[in-house]
């Protein structure tokens, strides 16, 4: 359409209207629940991520109050460490990342100015994991059943299931739940900001809250998955006896400390960064101009990335590990703080040259930077591996990582939350409330931690329940349990300040005069995201391209219409974000949230022993995918192309790199391979750890190396079917296709026999030793990537013949070709470690 | 897509060859990637040489050899970058949705990251420099 042609008011009211049709949530009782655009998940999922932030913050004032004077007894020892392991789990897991992927789902669809993320169903899919994951997790105090072995579940007290209760189950399948929710909405994010940009935004247009998200959820591919190979070890010790973490068998309690802070230190920087990234967009806006330094931004975020990769040993410097692997980590250690201060610079030396406007949320946000900054002080003295010697397990270290998190998650979030409430509600919140309970919570945090800093120095130890008065450090204590309470008194100021809110009046739009996209949002939200899809020139169009906000409200740019009555937006170019497709969205439905509960439901059940449910709990889930998928992926257009305006017509219909979809794929498998990754680092491990690795014996010979090389080649054999099946479709031979896709799902079975055949026939006995256990490990880990290889190979076989996939419309193979990818390389790893491994083959 | 220098009349020779080179999310992370994989080939190295042999090879031709080539590498990165950082056109402060402009920032960021990765390589081979064993 013409530029004049949306001048006819007639016009845009008919394009308004069938927008609000297409958009409309669900509606009843039950049916609102089924909803799956993003503004409302992402509401549901930081109201929970915050309800959970209370709880757990309240189980912090429980163990304050124990603390509060030597040998009081308000709960037991074993309360107590029930208590700090839940606080410590639940302000990690339920709530610092899960708070970052659920304002992401919030923010970054208005930021990209597309209408919705491009797997909406996918974002909810992760919602409703959370929620069952979280309330399993946090829920289990109340029947005295929590998890006791500190927030990091250290092995042997952890694993001994004489030693530790239903409590190490619960956090270990609770939270493996939680991650793989994680890793979805990492994808998710991923994606949407590579794929769902503005035409016109290139990378250099991009909104830093993109790139830090970008950045961080990349982080999240890397960083979980070894966790979930911990996790899976681990689980195998507590429910098989595999002994992974048992030095009398063999295992290595260290393992578990480097498969968790591998995982656990990037964790620090993937909680900081989406904080700090809200400082990104709130600066420029109360300075009122252009952020400096952007590349320097970038080059920080990036920068942390990278090196925070590279301190996970600095939380074991006291293993006795080699003093010249401590260096190293100590080194990265101290580079790291590099980045980490030029973003503080860059901030300030944008307030410094910009107009400063005073407000709410920039108040919290310099009182973060403040008590960030004593806490990333601290963190360069215990990354010096002596100081830290002496520091570790003390109050100090809890000082350090609290200033850390306050400064750097909490409190950010907290100015996040006074910067962006209007945006969702439409309402400020009450600069009076906030600016006093900024101050309740700048001192409490104060008055709590610094304190810490000096018992810990005087020899008080972390995790104890009590302490005696002769250690002297009865008045610190007391101080940091008033400022606890001091502390508590400010968030529960945020919350009244936030009950309030339904009875406010409405602020105008933009009210803080931003530059950035998301501030198009009007007060009285219409649930189409955004009325047309903008086309970018510059970092801050609404204070820099003419006309902005009425081109965008008037529909005169991109894609202003629904004609086909269909949820729509524009996928573009990664570099330069042209428009390279218009996407059909996912509709309300019930299918994420059942399939959430059904796989839930095996964690849940697991954890309790019931295998047998639990194992009907997987086909259920297996059942719910395959449906979900069949419905609702790579659906067939009515249409080969569509027009977004200005002449532009794009294809409705992608396969392979351009599309969405194979992304997903490709960034999926990419977390896939680095869990693997862990469990192939394991088998070196042990090999380090042993003289004679395998160390032969009845039960303990190696798996030889016949059936292994047999089931490689059945693996690679499939893999050769796949791929040409997707050539030979994509030329048109669908049925030489259909049979290559059939030939393959029956190698893929075969390949799991001949995979299972090698430690069957040798007689490895998992149970004995460490060396059979992570054999059978890495076996049972590629047998199971095979037979979810010719699931996808069946249901590929299916589409085709069912006419949902053609020579045209191929994504299915597409996207399939790059999981066998995958699995030839997984086979390759594993079956040449366990089979060609120096007395292996014997 | 190609990022080529803009006036047709630039001297041909290294320069004008720099300013063609393609350059995408995956050179911006070039830099520190070289820093990741030598710290791992580090850490492993050493981890493996005294869990097996109780000691490490102090300056091995190995060592040498593969810390000047990480450096090399990401000075050469560096230098690119720094040469595409300057791609002359459109008018300062760089920050508009043209092909120079995102040039110019890809290359301004690899340089950065570049020099930060430059001293996370020389924090890392330090250690080997000083400690002898594996106590």
């Amino acid at each position: 359409m013409s530029l004049h042609a949306q001048d006819d008011p007639q016009l845009r009211a008919d394009q308004e209207r069938r927008l609000r049709a297409v958009w409309a949530p669900p509606t009843g009782w039950f049916g609102r629940w089924a909803d799956v655009n993003n503004n409302r998940v992402g509401i549901w999922y930081t109201l929970t991520a915050f309800t959970f932030m209370l709880f757990a913050g309240v189980l912090a004032l429980i163990m304050r109050t124990q603390l509060a004077a030597p040998g009081n007894d308000l709960v037991s020892a074993s309360t107590f460490n029930q208590l700090f392991t839940l606080h410590g789990s639940m302000m990690m897991f339920l709530f610092a990342v899960p708070m970052f992927e659920a304002v992401a789902v919030i923010l970054l669809p208005q930021l990209l100015g597309a209408r919705d993320l491009p797997f909406p169903r996918l974002s909810a899919f992760g919602y409703w994991s959370f929620l069952i994951g979280g309330v399993f997790v946090g829920g289990s105090i109340f029947f005295n059943v929590a998890p006791d072995g500190g927030w990091f579940m250290y092995p042997p007290f952890t694993t001994r299931t004489d030693l530790s209760g239903l409590g190490a189950d619960i956090w270990m399948l609770g939270l493996s739940f939680i991650e793989v929710s994680s890793v979805a909405a990492a994808v998710e994010l991923i994606v949407g900001v590579l794929k769902t940009r503005p035409p016109g935004m290139r990378l250099n247009l991009m909104p830093l809250y993109a790139w830090y998200i970008l950045v961080v959820a990349v982080m999240i591919l890397f960083a979980f998955p070894p966790l979930i190979a911990g996790d899976i070890l681990f689980e195998m010790e507590r429910l098989l006896g595999w002994p992974f973490f048992d030095a009398a068998k063999g295992g290595d309690a260290i393992l578990w400390q480097h498969l968790f802070w591998i995982f656990g230190h990037p964790e620090v920087y993937i909680v900081f960064l989406p904080s700090i990234a809200l400082f990104a967009m709130m600066v420029p806006t109360f300075a009122q101009r252009h952020l400096l330094g952007y590349p320097w931004i970038v080059l920080a975020a990036v920068g942390t990335a990278f090196l925070s990769f590279g301190l996970w040993v600095h939380h074991m410097f006291t293993t006795g590990l080699p003093k010249i692997s401590l260096a190293f980590f100590s080194a990265a250690s101290e580079a790291v703080a590099i980045p980490t201060g030029i973003q503080i610079f860059v901030f300030i030396a944008t307030m410094w040259a910009g107009r400063v406007t005073w407000s709410t949320p920039l108040l919290y946000a310099f009182g973060s930077i403040a008590i960030f900054v004593v806490g990333g002080l601290t963190g360069v003295m215990v990354a010096i591996a002596p100081f830290d010697w002496q520091a570790h397990d003390t109050y100090f270290i809890v000082a350090h990582l609290h200033y850390v998190l306050i400064g750097g998650t909490l409190i950010p979030l907290m100015g996040g939350l006074y910067y962006y409430w209007p945006l969702i509600t439409g309402k400020k919140l009450s600069d009076r409330i906030g600016r006093t309970a900024f101050w309740f919570q700048f001192v409490g945090a104060n008055l709590t931690f610094f304190p810490m800093h000096f018992s810990g120095l005087m020899g008080m130890p972390r995790r104890v329940f009590t302490y005696p008065a002769e250690l002297g450090v009865g008045g610190l204590n007391m101080a940091s349990t008033i400022g606890s309470y001091v502390f508590a008194v400010g968030v529960l100021l945020v919350c009244v300040d936030l009950a309030r809110s339904p009875w406010r009046q409405k602020s105008p739009r933009n009210p803080w005069n931003a530059g950035t996209l998301e501030w198009l949002a009007h007060p009285d939200d219409e649930d189409w995201g955004i009325r047309s899809v903008p086309l970018i020139t510059s970092r801050y169009p609404i204070w820099d391209q003419k006309n902005f906000v009425r081109n965008v409200d008037e529909g005169r740019f991109f894609l202003p219409d629904a004609q086909e009555g269909r949820r729509e937006t524009i996928i573009t170019s990664v570099l330069d974000a042209r428009p390279v497709q218009v996407i059909r969205l996912g509709t309300p439905s019930a299918k994420p949230m059942v399939t959430a509960v059904a796989l839930g439901s095996v964690f849940i059940l697991t954890t309790y022993h019931l295998y047998w449910a639990a194992l009907a709990g997987a086909v259920a889930t297996l059942a719910m995918v395959l449906w979900w998928l069949w419905t609702g992926t790579a659906e067939i257009p009515e249409k080969e192309e569509k027009s977004i305006g200005h002449g532009l017509t794009v294809p409705l219909y992608c396969s392979g790199g351009s599309s969405a979809g194979w992304w997903a794929m490709f960034i999926t498998m990419m977390a896939d391979a680095t869990a693997f990754s862990g469990l192939v680092f394991g088998y070196y491990f042990f090999w380090t750890r042993h003289d004679d690795f395998p160390p032969g014996g009845p039960g303990l010979d190696g798996p030889g190396a016949f059936w292994p090389m047999v089931a490689l080649a059945v693996t690679l054999a499939s893999w050769v079917m796949t791929v040409v099946a997707r050539e030979l479709n994509a030329r048109g031979a669908e049925g030489a296709a259909r049979g290559l896709l059939g030939a393959g799902a029956i190698a893929s079975l075969a390949a799991i026999g001949a995979g299972l055949a090698g430690p069957m026939t040798t007689g490895l006995e998992p149970s004995l030793h460490v060396y059979p256990a992570i054999v059978w490990t890495l076996v049972i880990w590629t047998v199971a990537h095979n037979g979810v290889g010719a699931i996808m190979q069946l249901y590929t076989l299916a589409r085709s013949i069912a006419g949902r996939m053609t020579p045209r419309y191929d994504a299915d193979v597409r996207n399939i070709t790059v999981y066998h990818h995958f699995m030839a390389l997984t086979a390759i790893v594993t079956y040449a470690t366990i089979g060609l491994f120096p007395g292996a083959g014997s | 897509m190609k990022n080529e220098s803009p006036h047709g009349n630039r001297p041909r020779g290294l320069r004008a060859r720099i300013l063609a080179l393609r350059v995408t999310l995956w050179t911006l992370i070039v830099p520190p990637t070289v820093w990741a994989v030598h710290f791992l080939f580090c850490y492993l190295w050493v981890s493996v040489s005294c869990a097996k042999l109780g000691q490490f090879p102090r300056f091995t031709t190995a060592f040498v050899i593969g810390t000047g080539a990480a450096l090399a590498i990401i000075v050469a990165a560096g230098a690119i970058a720094w040469v595409q950082s300057r791609t002359p056109g459109d008018p300062p402060p760089h920050d508009e949705g043209t092909d120079i402009d995102r040039l110019r920032f890809i290359a301004k960021s690899t340089l950065l990251l570049a020099g930060l990765s430059f001293v996370a390589v020389v924090f890392t081979a330090a250690p080997a420099l000083m400690l002898t064993d594996c106590r």
